[in-house]
């Protein structure tokens, strides 16, 4: 088989994680009523628990490596991890407590860490990077086991999930027994930092939120017609010009600060620098990029998508996929190539002649091809893969092996989801997803019944849908309500990517929604309510 | 319009006698405001004008962008269409934190609403502390330790609200909403049946039992004397008859008065029962429209508030009949903030004219205004501020100003402009469309 960049050679092992992760049995999940208050979200591959509980207390119980692991204190993100989860746990508690000899019952005094394989601790994570933990709670000692340090994160994650305060305030903990692995391996979340800017510290707080719900990537859709906040290094102008104003704009360092901030958490960065269309803001900076628009013989003053006929365009997006190259170390780039209106560059004369010696006709699917498969190209070139929206699989002439395509046309996306994968390209599903089309009552619930697998298809092609994401355009958001907007609404897409297929019920998805809610109140994240009801802590009390 | 720096000291002048009067209906908020090279004046009747006046004023000033703060010669004579511009929150679904209820008057004050509606105690919960009848809130709140409204806190939301011209009008909805009176206190309630079973549910109040308007008589009491608004908003909306239908004391009670199979006519009797109690303290009531359709006897004072948008009329039909009866009317039916949905609604909410329903002057003259609602099923301090602001402002806008400005892109540029004038006072009012403002928010 030919070596065609990145990304047919890729797509057989990204085949194996999911072949691994379908096989995966699924393991009678009793979950005793021990506890009124336990609730998982997302709900593990399999859970075991039994009525024999046990107490924690802040002041002797740690976090450790076990002897055998193959990460240990020199493990950063493992420490950070410690010290984030010791807070979620007990952080809000912070009391002068009486004798040390007032303990009752048997007590959890440790939970020892133990990596199983190279941990991967000082990498980025990748789609194939293996999240899958095992939790053993019992006392003194509980274990958490991992392949590598994403499984850790993972299980810390629920490991704090299943610690409760009992009626006297006991912190307590059921002994459990808990197998998990994700059905997907991509989760993610879309922000749009061009229709509105978001501030570092909101998408930190977002960061923060995805990884208490196990989402595992953040689709930065950073640029658009609107405004153009990134700075770039070989570029400056892009941003001096078409940023809303000088404050409006991410610098190298936010950046560089929020690829770390991600990658603590286990998720990754998928940068999005959406092209031909929906580059308004980059004309601002960068004259003679966009398609000067005609009335007729005289140019009208306005642009249109990027010009696909120019060289210049293409030595200047290869300088700038260069440096995004550099800048974002995950191994996709998402290249957009959605909504493409074609009319300013109909009415081009020189795009008219371009398109008549191509023997283009007058199909603009042509000409738009051309220009994404010259993109593309330029992304292999530079070792990266490419994921685009699906236009781009819809218009395209040929497309090369292993492009990802991200689904998010509504009308008719099951039909979708089969001819992309019957051509054999990897799915994400954003169809159903689209959390800024909010509307009255409980809608996470739509959300949550959605079946990404619910296509006509093949195993083989059921196979290719590597996941999903929840997409919250900018239109009308920002910081002020970002974050009731997606919480916990994406949380039932969160639940529909990580747990089984089996796990549908509603009533018990709204039982544990609801306890998740407070939680995430409780760690500072604004959730909205699912319904009527109440937190014990309810956000400016 | 020429510039002219002006560093002012306003002195609001008052000139009648009602200066300290307290605030009612009827209080004026007019007011004059002058801004030219000899004098900053600001002439108003009361105090309620003057604060008006000032927010006003406060709008008027910008900056520079080297900094430098200006005002604009200016001549403003300004008065409210409507004299009853609301907002109604609902504590009961979620309990609202005491700070979100005085910062959302802040607001309310840049917005130049002068009703706070507070819908404090529903089926969900029951928040307010009754001193008559401690157990209510004991039993019947989310939490009796934090998620209540102790006296005081009543007391500092109505300071708070009087401070900025704001009147509180408090809701207890009867009979219908109240599960959560039940647990507190026994017997107020309707046991249903299930055959000849009680059915182990409750029920809208207990029509037929004497002790039912004793508990009413000494409970309106306490509300007549904490809150000092003339008038109290006592409900009336969507009571279920099936309760009352399964259960056997109510079935003999309809045969002993003659009441048939007609439950309308049950609960005209509790209603104007319990109009009369509240009308014995001096006190004047709102009452939801189904009060009125269902034909309950009341006072000719009585003010009815128009929520239903379809059934059993067109809310603007449901206005030509209320007012044809000679009744006050408030409109709130498309102003029901809690239904959101994709996009700029905000045009919607700014578009709706309340007299443009068939009827003579004298009936238009009957509409006292409106109250945007934000009922609470979805809605919490989490929430609340980007879901309020500035949506409520195009009610706030088509309440005090001219009928005839209904220009979308003019109220837009400004409402737009407003938004960010409200992030820089430290609201979190969300976005009206794609853009920026120079000073974002951030999350303290």
């Amino acid at each position: 088989m030919e070596h065609r960049g990145l990304g047919w050679p890729r797509l057989p092992r990204l085949l194996e994680v999911l072949a691994a992760l379908a096989v995966q049995a699924v393991r009678a999940s009793a979950i005793a009523a021990a506890s009124p208050d336990l609730s998982l979200w997302p709900m593990p591959l399999s859970v075991q628990t039994t009525p024999r509980v046990l107490h924690l207390s802040p002041d002797n119980f740690f976090f450790g490596h076990s002897s055998t692991s193959k990460a240990g204190p020199s493990c950063s993100l493992l420490q950070e991890a410690f010290r984030r989860y010791y807070d979620y746990i007990f952080g809000f508690y912070k009391w002068h407590h009486g004798s040390a000899d007032l303990r009752v019952g048997v007590e959890l005094q440790q939970l020892q860490v133990s990596v199983v394989l190279e941990p991967e601790c000082d990498t980025f994570p990748k789609i194939s990077s293996d999240e899958s933990y095992t939790l053993l709670v019992k006392g003194p000692v509980a274990s958490l086991t991992a392949n590598r340090v994403w499984g850790v994160l993972r299980g810390l994650e629920t490991f704090s999930q299943l610690i409760y305060q009992d009626f006297y305030g006991t912190f307590t903990v059921n002994e459990s027994n808990i197998v998990d692995s994700p059905r997907f391996p991509h989760r993610g979340i879309l922000i749009d930092t061009s229709r509105h800017f978001l501030s570092i510290k909101s998408i930190f707080k977002t960061l923060d939120a995805m990884a208490f719900n196990k989402f595992n990537v953040l689709h930065w859709h950073i640029v658009d017609d609107p405004s153009f906040p990134y700075q770039s290094i070989t570029f400056p102008g892009l941003s001096e010009k078409g940023s809303y104003s000088s404050s409006h704009v991410y610098t190298p360092n936010d950046v560089r600060m929020v690829i770390e901030y991600a990658r603590l958490r286990g998720i990754r960065i998928v940068p999005e620098f959406d092209s031909p269309g929906h580059t308004q803001s980059w004309g601002e900076g960068q004259k003679d990029l966009l398609t000067p628009c005609y009335n007729g013989k005289d140019p009208s003053g306005a642009f249109g998508p990027i010009n696909p006929i120019w060289n210049t365009t293409y030595s200047f997006l290869s300088k700038f996929f260069k440096e995004i190259s550099t800048v974002f170390p995950d191994e996709f780039i998402h290249l957009g190539g959605d909504e493409v209106d074609f009319d300013c560059w109909a009415s081009n004369p020189e795009i008219q002649d371009f398109m008549r010696n191509k023997g283009f006709g007058r199909n603009f699917k042509k000409l738009e091809s051309f220009y994404m498969q010259m993109v593309l190209d330029m992304i292999s070139a530079i070792n990266k893969s490419s994921i685009v929206w699906q236009e781009v699989f819809d218009d395209a002439s040929k497309l090369m092996p292993g492009t990802v395509i991200q689904v998010w046309k509504v009308e008719d996306y099951t039909r979708e989801q089969s001819k992309v994968t019957e051509a054999g390209f990897p799915v994400i599903l954003s169809a159903p997803w689209y959390l800024d089309w909010i509307s009255y009552g409980q809608d996470w619930k739509k959300y949550y019944a959605v079946d990404p697998l619910s296509f006509e298809g093949s195993q083989e092609q059921k196979k290719l849908v590597i996941g999903g994401e929840a997409c919250l355009w900018g239109e009308y958001v920002d910081a002020t309500n970002l974050t009731p907007r997606l919480w916990p609404r994406a949380s039932a897409v969160g639940e529909r990517l990580w747990s089984h297929k089996d796990v549908r019920g509603l009533e018990d998805a709204y039982r544990r929604l609801t306890i998740h809610r407070c939680r995430m109140l409780r760690r500072g994240i604004a959730a909205e309510p699912v319904f009527t009801g109440y937190c014990d802590h309810e956000d400016r009390m | 319009m020429k510039s002219r720096r002006w560093f002012c000291g306003c002195h609001p002048t008052s000139l009648s006698s009602s200066i300290w009067g307290r605030l009612s209906l009827q209080s004026e908020h007019s007011d004059t405001l002058t801004v030219n090279d000899e004098q900053c004046f600001l002439l108003s009747e009361t105090v309620w004008g003057a604060l008006r006046g000032l927010e006003t004023f406060s709008q008027l000033v910008w900056r520079s962008p080297e900094g430098t703060f200006y005002i604009n010669k200016t001549e403003i004579e300004d008065f409210p269409r409507f004299p009853h511009r609301g907002l109604l929150l609902d504590t009961s679904r979620h309990y609202l934190p005491l700070a979100s209820i005085l910062d959302t008057l802040d607001v309310m004050a840049y917005n130049k609403f002068n009703v706070f509606h507070w819908h404090l105690v529903d089926d969900s919960s029951f928040p307010y502390e009754s001193f008559t009848f401690p157990n209510l809130t004991k039993k019947g709140s989310y939490n009796p330790a934090t998620h209540i409204y102790t006296a005081q806190d009543v007391k500092k939301v109505i300071e708070y609200a009087r401070l900025r011209g704001i009147r509180v009008l408090a809701e207890f909805d009867t009979p219908g909403h109240t599960l959560s009176w039940g647990p507190g206190v026994p017997g107020l309630l309707t046991p249903c049946y299930s055959g000849s079973h009680p059915s182990g549910t409750f029920g809208p109040v207990n029509p037929a039992l004497n002790n039912t308007y004793e508990f009413m008589s000494t409970f309106f009491l306490e509300i007549s004397s904490v809150f000092p608004d003339f008038y109290l908003h006592l409900g009336g909306d969507e009571v279920d008859f099936t309760c009352w239908k399964s259960n056997p004391d109510i079935q003999a009670f309809m045969k002993k008065k003659g009441f048939g199979e007609d439950f309308k006519k049950l609960e005209s009797f509790y209603i104007q029962t319990l109009l009369d109690i509240v009308s014995a303290y001096g006190k004047g009531y709102v009452v939801w429209q189904e009060v009125f359709d269902n034909k309950v006897k009341v006072q000719p004072d009585t003010v009815i508030q128009i929520w239903r948008e379809e059934m059993p009329v067109r809310y603007t039909k449901e206005m030509e009949l209320v007012t044809s009866a000679g009744f006050r009317a408030l409109l709130s039916a498309p102003w029901y903030l809690n239904h959101i949905t994709y996009g700029p609604d905000w045009k919607n909410i700014y578009m709706v004219e309340p007299l443009a329903f068939e009827g003579s002057p004298e009936q238009k003259a009957l509409v006292i205004g409106g109250e945007a609602c934000m009922w609470g099923e979805y809605v919490d301090s989490t929430n609340l501020v980007p879901r309020l602001w500035p949506r409520a402002g195009a009610v706030a806008e088509r309440l005090w100003s001219n009928k005839m400005l209904t220009n979308l892109d003019f109220a837009y540029k400004r409402l737009a402009h407003f938004r960010c004038e409200l992030l820089r006072r430290g609201v979190q009012a969300q976005p009206l469309s794609v853009g920026y403002c120079d000073v974002e928010f951030e999350q303290t």
